[in-house]
């Protein structure tokens, strides 16, 4: 895989010979991010925590990112939305600071989460934007997505093509970019995760998550972060072939960004 | 503040023309409550003074129809029942000790009226409401419900009506990072032009957490902080015309408020780390009535006085006079009580989250609320006379004439009763049945709402509670449900508003919770009316003595009142919001069996009874006439406890109540609830209960549940019921390889064409959303 990378690139998925502790792994600090109208940043903490690692609080005017080894970007409506979804909280202060984090040689492991993968289309560390649902509702729901890039420091403990559930909620998750872009996503494997059996927004392509070139920043519009603890998750995969609110599909996203971390360190 | 131009009407203006018209008439004051007004000050009051008057005694602020009758809810109460109330009526809402530490808020409030007139706004603001209630607490909100009642669902008006109320609630609640966990809704030609839009929210706290609404310490400020006051929700103020001469104002201000849900989100936070700091010393929300409210509350319930200058407020609207700024209904605003030393962390907090404040004045001991506007004088009232000793009217009630005739229009036998289907036919009209506007899937609602932030909702619709968890550590948590059935109150006020109150406790006890509290919402039409007073007196005392009788006291709530549209009132619609307490969340009972449950036993808990009446069946057969089903609380309570200790001791996977729609619509949702169906006999219940089948399917009888045990666990579920002598009967079994819900000798519906009709029925009316 490191190969493949150009030499000013730090490998981004790690050895796994060895487990890492979970003393270790509680050396890992992912700051999540909170703006004015953020609404998921206790629970992307907790899922941080979860997962095994240390959740460190980051204030929208933040002047510095606290010596954290990722960032997650959580989901709301960050000042209302008001203008467009993730515009004003692009331009805040923490931002810039995760921009150069990202764009850094180290390579800051980022990951956003609805209103933070709108944040980051609107910060162009990922291309594209979303726009309102086609249907111009809210919906929540719980949603199958499939792992198509298994290569980022988020995604690496899933297999390519592996189908996971987790809920979805948003009003404005409709992914549309360029026709060339969309083709260049596709071309470079940079899709990571894809709607399957049903597209909830219109999103291009079935488009739920992608990367950037690098692969250390990853958005997507589902919500991991509340699928990770049995019995308040989502209901996997329909009608009842498992525990209710038993799904915790989206652990493994906190757990491959913390191993990832820690075989880097 | 010069450049203003009103004719400042002071107090001294007002002591020295005291034959000055003034529009109390238009305010809404009747001739005895001005008269009253003016005996109080010794004078006429100043135009500010009647604003103030005129909001605080309003039927929606003062509950002067209402309130003799509300007090049997603080009467009909054990010591027992008061055991782990910490915080009663009275307050902005009440507050229940759970255990380890933390306590509950809940409360149910009205928002119908300006939902009719603007549907998004209306149902927005009336979350954006009870939340700042929660909030002024000290508690952090976890969760909301909304019961929501419409007019026919075929009517044009209701499609304007629908998704405007929908996407308010989940445009304001989904913004707040609030889980939307349950409510009701239902369709009915009596909420044509007057929809009803109940919120709830639930908050949680520690003890120490607990907030209250009174300004106390002499020299302490207080400060308005939050949005800017402008003129929206002024209504009636408009008419203080004679206030104003500036020929460019408005002339009439809008009488809906129009809610910014991101203003408050960061004044709950903002709010929280005020409390957390122990910065304020008491807190109010600025809900109907405005700064008249907040000032005159907050001042009587400390050292009663208080001093203001209402020229310090801030404004989006320069033009507002200061009537209207004492009666604007701005969302998104609070006042506080701080301490001169703790003013600087104060300004601090705000300063982090951006939120504008003013300091309007302080809390005095001279027990009047003077209001100064540019150093004059404009209000001087002892502010009890405005917050409580409002008018209290004994209305006059009597059951109405028709009440007889009502109760005599039985189902069984009437025109409506034309024909019972049998076999195939049954099989039909149980899909259209189960179609029908009050049975069919709600996923189009609650699929545009939030069920999933904060991470702690363990349950939430279609399931009979929503429950919310409280402690990470242990699970500890809430369950919360509620309910109304305005067929059975217009049927007989007090029993029916009984069956509301035995619903509501049976779906908390149904998903494993032990209920605990209630908070009610009570719809009614115009207390002028002696028919529909008659009706109101008689659902209260139900709900009073149904609470004795349960052991579970009233908390708080809201009256809603004048629901009616010309002379025609709604059907009384007493909603009860019950909460309960759970050890462990994660031991909650869903709705429906699971492919899991293949061959485990259903049974039926309680007996059935000919009590078609009032039920989803006449409804669907065009009848409401009759008695509804008999109410015996002391079954309920036995049920409850049963269920509770069966989800404790894991005797049973799932439990649905048997209530609207009677036994097969809780079959077909319990097969619907996963998708896995089942094959049910009920020869030998019907026999039992000496009712043919078709009653046994589709009565209404109180007290009974639907439940699936696991083999392993029969001997034990018979065991106890059996102990507490409790009627159960085993109906059948689950059937995971089969796709329907076979009954034994009559029918058999196929699950996915009963899933078709079921939840084809909102997404043909309202335009389809994307599936849940």
């Amino acid at each position: 895989m490191a190969e493949s990378l150009s030499a000013t690139e730090v490998p981004l998925v790690g050895d796994f010979s060895q487990t890492p502790s979970n003393d270790s792994l509680k050396d890992v600090r992912v700051g999540v991010i909170t703006f004015p109208g953020t609404l998921d940043d206790r629970d992307a903490s907790r899922a941080v925590r979860a997962a095994g690692g240390t959740a460190v609080e980051l204030w929208h005017d933040d002047a510095d990112l606290k010596n954290v080894d990722a960032v997650i970007i959580p989901g709301g409506f960050s000042y209302g939305d008001y203008l467009r979804a993730g515009a004003i909280a692009a331009k805040a202060a923490v931002m810039s600071k995760v921009i150069d984090a990202a764009q850094s040689d180290n390579a800051l492991p980022v990951l956003g989460i609805c209103n933070g993968f709108q944040i980051l289309t609107e910060s162009h560390l990922l291309p594209g934007s979303m726009i309102k649902n086609d249907h111009r509702k809210f919906i929540c729901r719980d949603q199958i997505l499939r792992i198509d890039n298994n290569e980022t420091p988020w995604t690496s403990e899933f297999e390519k093509g592996q189908e996971i559930v987790v809920p979805l909620k948003n009003q404005d998750g409709q992914y549309v970019a360029e026709q060339k872009v969309l083709d260049a996503l596709e071309a470079e494997n940079r899709v990571v995760f894809r709607y399957v059996g049903f597209n909830p927004n219109g999103s291009r392509n079935d488009i739920a998550g992608i990367t950037n070139a690098r692969g250390n920043v990853v958005g997507l519009m589902p919500h991991p972060e509340h699928a990770i603890e049995a019995g308040f998750g989502p209901s996997s995969s329909g009608f009842g072939d498992v525990d209710l609110r038993g799904g915790a599909d989206g652990l493994g996203i906190f757990t491959s960004a913390l191993h990832n971390i820690i075989n880097v360190k | 503040m010069s450049e203003k131009q009103f004719n400042l009407d002071t107090v001294e203006h007002a002591a020295a023309t005291p034959d000055t018209e003034l529009p109390w008439a238009e305010l809404g004051l009747k001739e005895n409550e001005f008269n009253d007004v003016v005996e109080l000050l010794g004078r006429r009051p100043t135009a500010a003074e009647l604003a103030m008057y005129s909001v605080m005694w309003s039927e929606h602020c003062s509950y002067k129809s209402s309130k003799i009758h509300l007090k049997q809810f603080g009467q009909k109460v054990t010591d027992e029942m008061k055991k782990d109330l910490m915080v009663g009526m009275g307050e902005n809402a009440g507050v229940t000790n759970i255990g380890n530490g933390w306590a509950v808020t809940f409360k149910i409030e009205s928002h119908n009226h300006p939902s009719y007139v603007e549907p998004y706004q209306g149902a927005a603001t009336g979350v954006g409401g009870i939340v700042r209630d929660i909030i002024s607490m000290g508690a952090r909100p976890v969760a909301v419900m909304d019961p929501l009642r419409f007019g026919a669902i075929d009517h044009p008006d209701t499609a304007r009506v629908v998704p405007g109320v929908v996407s308010g609630v989940g445009g304001y609640g989904n913004s707040l990072g609030l889980p939307n966990i349950g409510g009701e809704v239902e369709f009915d030609e009596c909420y044509q032009a007057n929809p009803l839009v109940n919120a709830l929210a639930v908050g949680i706290m520690r003890h120490e957490d607990i907030r209250l609404a009174n300004a106390s310490g002499v020299g302490n400020k207080v400060i308005l902080f939050g949005a800017r006051t402008g003129g929206d929700g002024i209504g009636g103020a408009s008419v203080l015309a004679s206030e104003s001469f500036d020929d460019t104002k408005p002339s009439k201000r809008p009488a809906v408020q129009v809610g910014d849900p991101f203003a408050e989100k960061v004044l709950i936070e903002c709010c929280l780390e005020l409390f957390k700091g122990s910065v304020v010393e008491g807190i109010q929300d600025l809900g109907a009535a405005g700064i008249s409210c907040a000032t005159s509350e907050l001042a009587s319930n400390g050292e009663g006085g208080m001093h203001v200058d209402l020229t310090k407020v801030l404004l989006r609207d320069p033009t507002l006079t200061p009537g209207e700024i004492l009666m604007s209904e701005s969302q998104e605003r609070m006042m506080a009580v701080v301490t001169p030393e703790k003013l600087a962390t104060f300004e601090e907090i705000m300063k982090k989250w951006d939120v504008e404040y003013s300091v309007l004045g302080e809390v005095t001991d001279t027990g009047r609320l003077i209001i100064e506007w540019d150093g004059e004088v404009i209000v001087d009232v002892d502010p009890k006379t405005v917050a409580h000793d409002g008018p209290t009217y004994e209305r006059p009630y009597s059951r109405p004439e028709w009440q007889d005739d009502v109760q005599a229009n039985h189902f069984t036998g009437s025109d409506a009763d034309d024909a019972r289907p049998e076999g195939a036919e049954l099989a039909k009209a149980i899909c259209d049945f189960m179609a029908s506007p009050n049975l069919c899937d709600k996923s189009w609602v609650t699929n545009q709402y939030d069920r999933y932030v904060q991470g702690n909702t363990a349950l939430s619709q279609p399931d009979d509670s929503g429950v919310i968890r409280v402690d990470e550590e242990t699970g500890a948590g809430v369950a919360l449900a509620t309910d109304a059935s305005p067929r059975y109150t217009y049927l007989d006020p007090y029993e029916g508003a009984r069956a509301s109150l035995a619903e509501a406790y049976r779906n908390v006890s149904t998903v494993g919770a032990r209920p605990v509290a209630v908070s009610d919402c009570l719809n009614f039409g115009s207390p002028e009316d002696p028919d529909v007073m008659w009706q109101f007196v008689e659902a209260v005392r139900g709900i009073a003595d149904g609470c004795m009788e349960l052991g579970v006291p009233v908390t708080g709530g809201n009256v809603s009142l004048y629901n009616q549209t010309g002379g025609k009132a709604i059907n009384p619609t007493p909603v009860v919001a019950m909460m309960g307490v759970m050890d462990d969340v994660t031991r909650r009972t869903p709705s429906g069996w699971q492919k899991t449950h293949d061959g485990q036993a259903i049974y039926l808990l309680g007996t059935t009874a000919d009590e078609l009446d009032g039920s989803e069946w006449a409804r669907f057969k065009g009848h409401l006439g009759g008695l509804p089903p008999k109410v015996d609380l002391a079954v309920e309570k036995e049920l409850g406890d049963i269920l509770v200790n069966l989800s404790r001791d894991g005797m049973i996977d799932s439990a649905h109540d048997v209530s609207s729609g009677g036994l097969i619509a809780a079959l077909s949702e319990a097969c619907l609830r996963f998708n896995v169906g089942a094959r049910i006999g009920l020869g030998e219940v019907a026999e039992r209960d000496g009712v043919d089948t078709f009653t046994l399917l589709f009565s209404e009888s109180m007290g009974r549940v639907v439940v699936s045990v696991p083999r392993s666990e029969e001997v034990r579920f018979k065991d106890m019921c059996t102990a507490r002598n409790f009627p159960f009967a085993r109906i059948g079994v689950v059937d995971a390889e089969s796709g329907e819900l076979a009954i034994q000798g009559e029918t058999t519906v196929k699950l996915d064409e009963l899933r078709a009709a079921w939840s084809a029925t909102m997404p043909d009316r309202f335009g389809e959303v994307a599936q849940g």
